[in-house]
C-alpha cells in the first residue's frame, strides 16, 4: 500500500483558499520562518541544501534546481545578477501555479529571496500569463506586504538588499519558455533564443540569469526549513520530494492536490478526483503531464507511477504533473487533433519546421478524426512529426510532435479503423456512452 | 501561429487619461530606465483597458514614450493574442476551448455563444457581447471555464456548463452583477468534499515558533 502524503508534510497548506493569503496569516502557517537563519549560513549552505533535497524543477523539464542555481557566476561582475520567476503557467492541464500564487504568495517571495540570495541577486522578476489578472493583482498585494514588513526592499531585516517586481505577458504560450520569456520581458517579441549563451552567462538584458517555475521556488523555503533529507523522503531515489498535481478531465472531481512524488496515477485519481467518471475500467487514456507529453493507454495506466523516470519508461513524462483523464466517451483523435490546433495557434512563427509543420499536422489529424483519410498517411504523418522533433531553437517543435506520436504509438488501430469506416459509409466514431456507476 | 492585422478603421488620435498615466507610472517604475522597453506589453494593456481595444495611434504613442520604433511596438501588439486590434462588445467572453476544457463540455459553450451572440469575434447587435474563443487559460481543474472582460475587470468563470452559462449571459445582458470564479460550491480548485489540509495544527500558530535549522551544526563545524 502507498503512503499518501499527510497534512502534516504539506508544504502548501492554504493550497485551496480556505485561509487568508495575508501575511500575518502566511505567517501563522510557517513562511518566513527562520529565513534570516538560512541566509545567516550562507550561499553554500542553501545551494547545497538544495541539491542534497534532490529537488526537480517543476516547471516541465525536471531540472535539478539546487545545480541550476550554482550555474551562476561565482562572483558578480560588471553585470548585476537577476532571477526571473516563469509564473507562465500555460501548458494545457497545468493550474497549479495559479492556486500559489493567489493563496499562497509569500511562500513564493520568501522563496525568491532564499534564491536570489544564493545567486547574488538583488532583483527579481516574476512573469505571470497575462490572463492572471486575479493573480497578479494578489501577488502585488503579498509584495506590498512584505515591502511594508520590510522582510523586501532596499533595507530589510534580513540585511540583503531585494526587489521584487510583478512582470505581465499578453497570451502567448510560448513566453513559458525560458529565453522567449526573456525576450518578453526585454518588450520584444516571445521568441526563443538560440543557446548557448544560456541565461546564466547572458539572460535578462544580458545579465546572468535564472529562470525558475513558481513551484520550484515557493517550496524552497519549506526545504530549509525542515530540512533536505525530510523532502527526500518521499518518492522513488531521484524522483523525491512532494509535487501539485492538477487533475482535470473525466473524473469525478477535478482538482489540484500537493502529494508525494512515485505516487501511483490510479491512487492519486481515486483518493483525490473522485475516481473516474464511470469507474476505473472506463478508462480510455490519460496524458499525464501537460499537453506536451505523450498520452497513455489504460494498460500503462493501471500500475504506472507519477515520476520522471517512470513516465519516461513508457516515453512519456511527467511534464508539470498534469494529469488529464479521458474516460471511454472519448473522441481521442479528436482530442490530440485539438492539442495540434493548440500547438498550431501557439508556435511562434520563428523556425519553418514548426510554423509549417503544426498546422500541417493539426489539418491531418483533423481530417483523419473524421476518417477522410488514407492509411498511407499515417505513417507520413509519423514522419512529419519526427522531422518537426529535434529541428527547432525550443522545444515548442517537440511538445507538438509527441502528442501526435504518441497517439499513432497507441491508437493506431482507431485511426485505421476510422479510415475503414468512413469507406464502407459506416459511421465514422460512435462515442460509448459512460458506463452507470 | 496566429496571424493577426490591426482594424482598417482607426481613430485620429489616441492619449491616456489620469488613471492609465497613474498606472503607466508604477509600472516603469520596475525596469532599469535604458530598459523601458519592458513596460510595453503593461503599457498596451493599459491602453487597452482604458479604450478597449489597441489602435494605432495608441501604439504609436507607446513607442515614443519608451524610445522605440513603430514598428517594434507593433510587432508586440500583433504577436500577444491578448490585445483586441478591434473594438469589442463591452462584455468580452472568452470561451477556453483546448483539450481539457473541451473533455468537459467547452463546446457546448461555444454552441450557446453562436446562438446567442453571433458569430466570433463579431460584435453583438446590441454592442453588449463579443465572444471569441481562446487557448487554455491554465484553469483545467475548473473546466470548462471563460474568461470576462469587462468594465468590472478580467475575472474568470468557472465551473460552468451550457445551462449555468446561458444563465449568465442573460444575467450580463440584463446589466446585472454576476458571481466570478467557480459557479459550483468549490472554493477554487479543491477537490469535493475533501478531507485534505483539515489538520487544525497546521493553522494554530504552532508553525510560527521559533525553530531551529536542521543540517545547520556540520557546516559550522
Amino acid at each position: 500500500m502507498v503512503e499518501l502524503l499527510q497534512d502534516k508534510d504539506r508544504i502548501f497548506t492554504n493550497l485551496f483558499g480556505h485561509h487568508s493569503p495575508g501575511l500575518d496569516a502566511a505567517q501563522q502557517r510557517g513562511a518566513w520562518n527562520g529565513t534570516k537563519d538560512m541566509l545567516d549560513m550562507g550561499r553554500d549552505w542553501i545551494i547545497d541544501q538544495m541539491k542534497a533535497s534532490g529537488l526537480r524543477g517543476r516547471g516541465g523539464a525536471g531540472f535539478p534546481t539546487g545545480l541550476k542555481w550554482s550555474f551562476m557566476p561565482k562572483e558578480v561582475g560588471a553585470r548585476p545578477h537577476y532571477l526571473v520567476v516563469n509564473a507562465d503557467e500555460s501548458e494545457p492541464g497545468t493550474c497549479k501555479d495559479r492556486e500559489i500564487m493567489r493563496h499562497d504568495p509569500h511562500l513564493l517571495i520568501e522563496g525568491c529571496l532564499i534564491a536570489s540570495f544564493a545567486m547574488q541577486a538583488h532583483a527579481c522578476y516574476i512573469y505571470l500569463r497575462g490572463e492572471y489578472v486575479t493573480e497578479r493583482l494578489a501577488m502585488e498585494k503579498a509584495v506590498k506586504e512584505a515591502y511594508e514588513a520590510k522582510l523586501i526592499g532596499e533595507k530589510n531585516v534580513h540585511g540583503w538588499p531585494f526587489h521584487v517586481y510583478i512582470h505581465h505577458g499578453a497570451g502567448a504560450y510560448i513566453c513559458g519558455e525560458e529565453t522567449a520569456l526573456l525576450e518578453s520581458l526585454e518588450g520584444k517579441k516571445g521568441q526563443p533564443r538560440l543557446k548557448p549563451p544560456f541565461p546564466a552567462n547572458a539572460g535578462l538584458y544580458g545579465c546572468p540569469t535564472t529562470v525558475n517555475n513558481v513551484e520550484s521556488i515557493a517550496v524552497a523555503g519549506t526545504i530549509l526549513r525542515r530540512g533536505a533529507e525530510w523532502f527526500a523522503s518521499f518518492g522513488r531515489e531521484r524522483n523525491v520530494g512532494t509535487k501539485i498535481f492538477s487533475i482535470s478531465g473525466h473524473v469525478n472531481n477535478p482538482c489540484n492536490v500537493e502529494e508525494v512524488m512515485s505516487i501511483p496515477m490510479r491512487t492519486l485519481i481515486e483518493t483525490h478526483a473522485g475516481g473516474v467518471r464511470g469507474g476505473w475500467d472506463n478508462v480510455k487514456a490519460v496524458i499525464p503531464g501537460g499537453s506536451s507529453v505523450s498520452l497513455l493507454p489504460k494498460d500503462i495506466c493501471d500500475d504506472v507511477l507519477m515520476d520522471f523516470d517512470a513516465l519516461s519508461a513508457h516515453k512519456s513524462g511527467l511534464g508539470t504533473a498534469a494529469v488529464i483523464v479521458m474516460d471511454k466517451s472519448t473522441d481521442v483523435v479528436k482530442a490530440i487533433a485539438r492539442i495540434s490546433y493548440f500547438y498550431r495557434h501557439e508556435s511562434c512563427g520563428q523556425c519553418t519546421p514548426c510554423r509549417e509543420g503544426t498546422g500541417w499536422m493539426w489539418r491531418v489529424l483533423t481530417r483523419m478524426a473524421a476518417g477522410e483519410s488514407t492509411i498511407e498517411e499515417i505513417d507520413m504523418l509519423l514522419d512529419v512529426a519526427g522531422q518537426v522533433e529535434g529541428h527547432t531553437i525550443c522545444a515548442l517543435g517537440d511538445a507538438a510532435a509527441w502528442p501526435v506520436q504518441g497517439l499513432i504509438r497507441h491508437f493506431r488501430s482507431e485511426i485505421e479503423e476510422r479510415i475503414n469506416n468512413y469507406r464502407e459509409g459506416k459511421p465514422v466514431f460512435v462515442s460509448q456512452a459512460v458506463a452507470a456507476e | 501561429m496566429s496571424v493577426r492585422r490591426l482594424a482598417k478603421e482607426q481613430p485620429e488620435s489616441f492619449a491616456f487619461n489620469k488613471k492609465s498615466e497613474d498606472e503607466i507610472k508604477f509600472w516603469l517604475a520596475k525596469y532599469p530606465e535604458s530598459k523601458k522597453a519592458s513596460a510595453v506589453i503593461p503599457m498596451l494593456w493599459i491602453a487597452q483597458k482604458q479604450e478597449g481595444w489597441v489602435c494605432e495611434p495608441a501604439i504609436r504613442d507607446i513607442a515614443d514614450r519608451l524610445s522605440m520604433p513603430y514598428i517594434r511596438v507593433f510587432e508586440v501588439a500583433t504577436f500577444y493574442t491578448m490585445f483586441n486590434l478591434a473594438p469589442v462588445g463591452e462584455n468580452l467572453v472568452q470561451v477556453c476551448g483546448t483539450t481539457p476544457c473541451m473533455l468537459r463540455g467547452s463546446e457546448d459553450l461555444m454552441s450557446v455563444c453562436k446562438k446567442r451572440i453571433g458569430k466570433q469575434h463579431e460584435m453583438s447587435e446590441d454592442g453588449k457581447f463579443t465572444w471569441v474563443e481562446v487557448e487554455c487559460m491554465g484553469a483545467c481543474a475548473n473546466a470548462p471555464m471563460i474568461q470576462l472582460a469587462n468594465k468590472d475587470g478580467d475575472h474568470y468563470i468557472e465551473d460552468l456548463d451550457a445551462e449555468t452559462f446561458e444563465k449568465l449571459l442573460d444575467d450580463l445582458a440584463a446589466g446585472k452583477k454576476v458571481e466570478f470564479g467557480p459557479q459550483s460550491e468549490r472554493n477554487a480548485s479543491e477537490p469535493h468534499g475533501t478531507k485534505v489540509l483539515s489538520d487544525p495544527s497546521l493553522y494554530d500558530g504552532s508553525r510560527a515558533k521559533k525553530i531551529k535549522l536542521p543540517n545547520t551544526e556540520k557546516a559550522e563545524g
